[in-house]
């Protein structure tokens, strides 16, 4: 898409690759809704998309306060999207508290749609103005667009006898209805999806149906000055196949209940409400059918020790909560180590410590989950990368969990669990089983075992109802091949390296390099949700002549043998991550790199400018290098790779 | 679902080649064998058999039986149990817990597992004293208890484990102790009860709170101390000397005197272990002034946990075709063929 730069003071681009649009409103004013549907129409006019919702932590904030700013983002186009977009094109403002929060975030010349029905004294006060910005000059660098969407929803919903208020709430899809217009798509989609919302109440259906079409007349009869044009997005040239989009807490349950069937288990998930993990819990809730059983527990304890005690008697055990739940979970994550019971936990980080920002998003639970243990508890974790990569990396921890009878985190984020973006649907037949086994038989002569290794180190899972294989296994250390209560110094030594050599022998995909060579000047190396705004800035950078490759971690621990070499191929690593450098840390602990780190802790996702200006600085002569070539931190570790140099 | 079969077996065939670690004299080893002796009058099946646990002296019980067991962490067994039950309705739980570990760290997950009723006996070796860390007190601790963590005396008012459970909704409440001849009774009507069954096991810790319950558990003048509840039959101790009535003008009970056995006249209740009123009444009698009540207090039947979540599962699967593939394109999806996007 057309620069920054040269698209300023002209409106938007004439035939532009990408777009980015924002709507923000009032939590109450609908706009994850309206960004919700503007997604599907967008999916369906098959372009490809990256969303990003950012509402507050509060249900219903008091109305027109800056903090009860709801916002949803959507970046799309007709190239491949890996963002949710640095800046909007467009800035959908339904009253004077969304315009201030999200204003400084708008492209310069970008296009902002305004209500004027909401610049109400008492609004532009609460959104601390003195002044009203859409008749001041304040805005004169973007295009406003500012007309009274209020009185015109009022208006065209009469018709159906509601009261202001009632008719007010259709308000959302009135504007719907102009960016529909306004990206030429269809309006049926919408109906539909309206007529079945609102099936018991078609009163309220045909009120939103008249303001959704109101909205798209307006934009397709009135005179609509200079800025606002239709805008036709050509489709993206994707793989042939079928398509739908997917969020990251669907993904991470349909690739949990798909993990459940390769393995050939029933599934227990445990739960307990925590934003944002909450909507794996609602959504495997209504899978009944393909053998999931939900439990809300009455706290995240009961809910990891529940699904422990299933997969004690045999089923795949799962629980999934936030940093301060996972927090909570630690001592019984500690005894599935310790029995070795087959266990997944998923983790969709937000901004902490503590309470932190529960509807924000961070990587910050990294150490949380590699180290944040008592006692030497080694434990895989694997991050993903996208919502759609979830479904992969779900079904991963479900193979890592049963064939190595062991807990496994899975790491995701706020960002991860709401955003969308279109999934091509896989076929199942293609997907390899790994079908779990069970004990029946004694598995030393005549003798039972319950701690005898198989050659991957892992023990045999015995299911209770088995007839002859009674034990007993518990928290206490254990003899390493009765499981009796062993508290010996040479067994605690034994069982502590074959709990340490299990989970290092998992075996993990080699790292491969997700874009660029696999040598040279910089690696941009990441984990989990930082994956498409690298990907973007490497590209971008790799396109400006600079020597950058960029490495996307799935495996976070063990990590992939080859990592290490790998990164030994480039003369820098640079480490972009939303924390204050977590993983950078791990890696220079295993392979003594000189990892620097990139951090940012804002609740929001890196921009793809802003990796790439850091991205230039390795690079002399590259535009964008202000400070030249970036020297070795003298207060890391020392270097092996600069020593080579 | 059929009742599984009854499995012969006789007590040796329970007990584990694990040496018993608890300390000599120790009430829990009146109870394991109380335990022991009861499974074979059960029928009961060893592989369908899991003791689950937490943490203290009483958690290291699943050890000791032969039949398949789960030490797990403090306080929280109950959540374990419900995870195993829920993932295989016929294992029969047996949940073994004390009064530090059922009732201040786990306090919260015993409270949900008897309101859920999930079908298990939970055993609440109560000793009054937090044995395993050296002697500190628990939360039912008489006031006053002197221990290394309350020198000069407890000063908060102890937790009454039965009553904190028919209060957390529990249908079955049974009461005995260690070294009781009728434990094994009780046992058995917790067995036989469908639903969460709750046992306070009143355990003598002879290091720590050494014969804290003498006053009603000594052999000698047990019998004026101790009310053996049994079910249609009246409420009589004392050598049927005395026995409990419903005193009308205050609604509570008392103690009357019953002359040559005609404890009809003297108002003594028949005791129904489906009257909750009367229960918590039984529950709540203070020690002295009235005898301790023992044996089965209340036993009133209602539908399983498991029972509604299977129910559960099969009403939402009715109909429904557990596919995959359809399940993974469900909702709105569109077709890229070549270049042309087709919604369908």
């Amino acid at each position: 898409m057309a620069t920054a730069a040269n698209q300023a003071e002209s409106g938007l681009p004439e035939a532009p690759e990408a777009i980015v649009v924002r709507f923000a409103g009032d939590s109450g004013d609908g706009m994850q809704l309206t960004g919700g549907q503007f997604t599907l129409s967008t999916a369906l006019a098959g372009n490809d998309l990256a969303t990003f919702p950012d509402f507050p932590a509060e249900i219903r904030a008091p109305q027109g306060t800056l903090f009860g700013v709801s916002a949803f983002q959507i970046n799309f186009g007709s190239r491949s999207i890996n963002t949710a977009g640095d800046a909007p094109d467009v800035l959908v403002a339904m009253n004077p508290a969304a315009l201030k929060v999200n204003l400084a975030a708008l492209k310069p010349g970008g296009l902002i749609i305004a209500d004027t029905g909401a610049f109400t004294k008492r609004n532009l006060d609460k959104a601390h103005y003195e002044a009203n910005p859409l008749e001041d000059g304040s805005l004169a660098k973007f295009d406003v667009l500012a007309f009274d969407i209020s009185e015109k929803t009022i208006e065209a919903v009469k018709p159906f006898g509601l009261g202001n208020k009632d008719a007010l709430r259709s308000k959302n899809m009135w504007t719907l209805g102009l960016a529909l217009w306004m990206f030429d798509r269809p309006r049926e989609p919408i109906h539909d999806w309206l007529k079945a919302k609102f099936k018991s109440k078609p009163d309220i259906a045909d009120a939103n149906i008249a303001a959704l079409d109101a909205g798209h007349a307006y934009g397709e009869t009135a005179e609509l000055a200079g800025p606002v044009k239709q805008l036709t997005m050509p489709p993206v040239q994707s793989e042939p196949g079928l398509y739908r989009t997917i969020t990251g807490a669907e993904a991470v349950s349909l690739g949990l209940v798909a993990g459940a069937q390769l393995a050939e288990l029933p599934m227990f998930f445990g739960g307990y409400p925590i934003t944002p993990a909450s909507a794996i819990l609602h959504h495997l809730a209504r899978l009944k059918e393909f053998g999931v059983t939900t439990f809300q527990a009455e706290d995240e304890i009961a809910a990891i020790c529940a699904a422990i005690g299933a997969s004690y008697a045999g089923q795949l055990g799962v629980t999934s909560s936030s940093g301060p739940g996972i927090a909570l979970k630690t001592e019984a994550i500690g005894l599935g180590i310790m029995t070795e019971l087959p266990l997944v936990i998923v983790n969709s980080q937000r901004g902490g410590p503590s309470t932190g920002l529960p509807t924000k998003t961070e990587q910050s639970d990294l150490y949380q989950a590699v180290y944040g243990r008592n006692g030497d508890a080694p434990m895989p974790v694997i991050a993903a990368r996208s919502p759609s990569d979830a479904f992969e990396v779900a079904i991963e921890a479900c193979r890592i969990a049963t064939q190595y009878m062991t807990p496994v985190m899975l790491l995701t984020d706020g960002y991860i669990a709401n955003a969308a973006e279109p999934w091509k649907v896989p076929d199942p037949d293609t997907f390899e089983p790994f079908p779990a086994s069970f004990l029946e038989e004694p598995n030393d002569g005549e003798n039972f075992l319950p701690y005898k290794r198989d050659e991957k180190g892992a023990r045999p899972w015995v299911k209770p109802g088995t007839p002859g294989l009674m034990h007993r296994i518990g928290g206490i250390e254990k003899h390493e091949l009765t499981g009796n209560i062993d508290y010996s110094p040479d067994n605690h030594q034994r069982m502590t390296d074959a709990r340490k050599n299990k989970v290092e022998g998992i075996v993990v995909p080699d790292q491969d390099v997700a874009l660029g060579e696999t040598t040279g000047k910089l690696a941009v190396v990441g984990w989990g949700s930082t994956y498409g705004p690298i990907h973007q800035a490497v590209r971008r950078s790799i396109a400006k002549g600079c020597s950058v490759s960029h490495i996307h971690v799935r495996h976070i621990w063990p990590m992939p043998k080859n990592l290490g070499e790998l990164l030994k191929g480039f003369d820098k690593v640079l480490v972009p991550e939303m924390n204050t450098g977590q993983f950078k840390t791990v890696l220079r602990d295993q392979f003594l790199v000189d990892a620097q780190p990139l951090t940012k802790t804002s609740g929001q996702p890196f921009q793809i400018a802003e990796l790439e200006a850091e991205i230039a600085k390795f690079f002399d002569g590259i535009d964008g290098n202000e400070g030249g070539d970036v020297s070795v931190n003298e207060q890391q570790l020392p270097s092996p790779i600069a020593e080579n140099d | 679902m059929n009742a599984p079969a009854k499995i012969e077996t006789t007590l040796k065939d329970w007990e584990t080649d694990q040496e018993v670690r608890w300390c000599p004299g120790c009430g829990d080893y009146a109870i394991l064998k109380a335990v022991q002796r009861t499974l074979p009058q059960l029928g009961a099946d060893p592989k369908n058999t899991v003791f689950i646990s937490g943490i203290g002296c009483s958690s290291r019980f699943p050890y000791y039986v032969e039949s398949y067991g789960f030490h797990t962490i403090h306080g929280r067994a109950p959540a374990f149990a419900t995870g195993a039950k829920l993932a295989n309705p016929e294992l029969d739980v047996w949940l073994v817990t004390g009064d530090g570990d059922g009732l201040s760290i786990g306090g919260n997950h015993l409270m949900h597992v008897l309101r859920r009723n999930v079908n298990m006996q939970i055993m609440l070796f109560n000793n009054e004293i937090y044995g395993l860390t050296k002697g500190q007190a628990s939360p039912t601790s008489r006031e006053g208890t002197k221990s290394p963590s309350t020198p000069i005396g407890s000063y908060d008012h102890p937790a009454r484990p039965a009553a904190f459970a028919l209060g957390s909704g529990a249908r079955f409440i049974g009461r005995g102790f260690d070294v009781s001849k009728n434990l094994p009774d009780v046992l058995k009507a917790a067995h036989a009860h469908k639903g969460a069954a709750f046992i306070e096991i009143f355990q003598n810790c002879i290091v720590y709170n050494k014969d804290v319950f003498n006053d009603f558990a000594a052999p000698k003048g047990a019998e004026d101390r101790q009310l053996w509840l049994e079910n249609g039959q009246p409420m009589l101790f004392a050598k049927n000397t005395k026995g409990i009535a419903l005193n009308r003008d205050k609604l509570c009970l008392e103690v009357v005197d019953v002359a040559d056995g005609d404890w009809e006249s003297a108002g003594v209740i028949v005791h129904d272990v489906t009257n909750r009123s009367v229960a918590h009444m039984l529950i709540e009698m203070p020690f002295g002034e009235f005898p301790m009540a023992l044996g089965v207090l209340y036993d009133d039947p209602r539908p399983t946990f498991e029972d509604a979540v299977i129910q559960e599962r099969k009403m939402a699967s009715e109909g429904k075709e557990a596919n995959l593939a359809k399940l993974l394109g469900k909702g709105q999806t569109w077709t890229v063929s070549g270049t042309a996007q087709d919604p369908v």
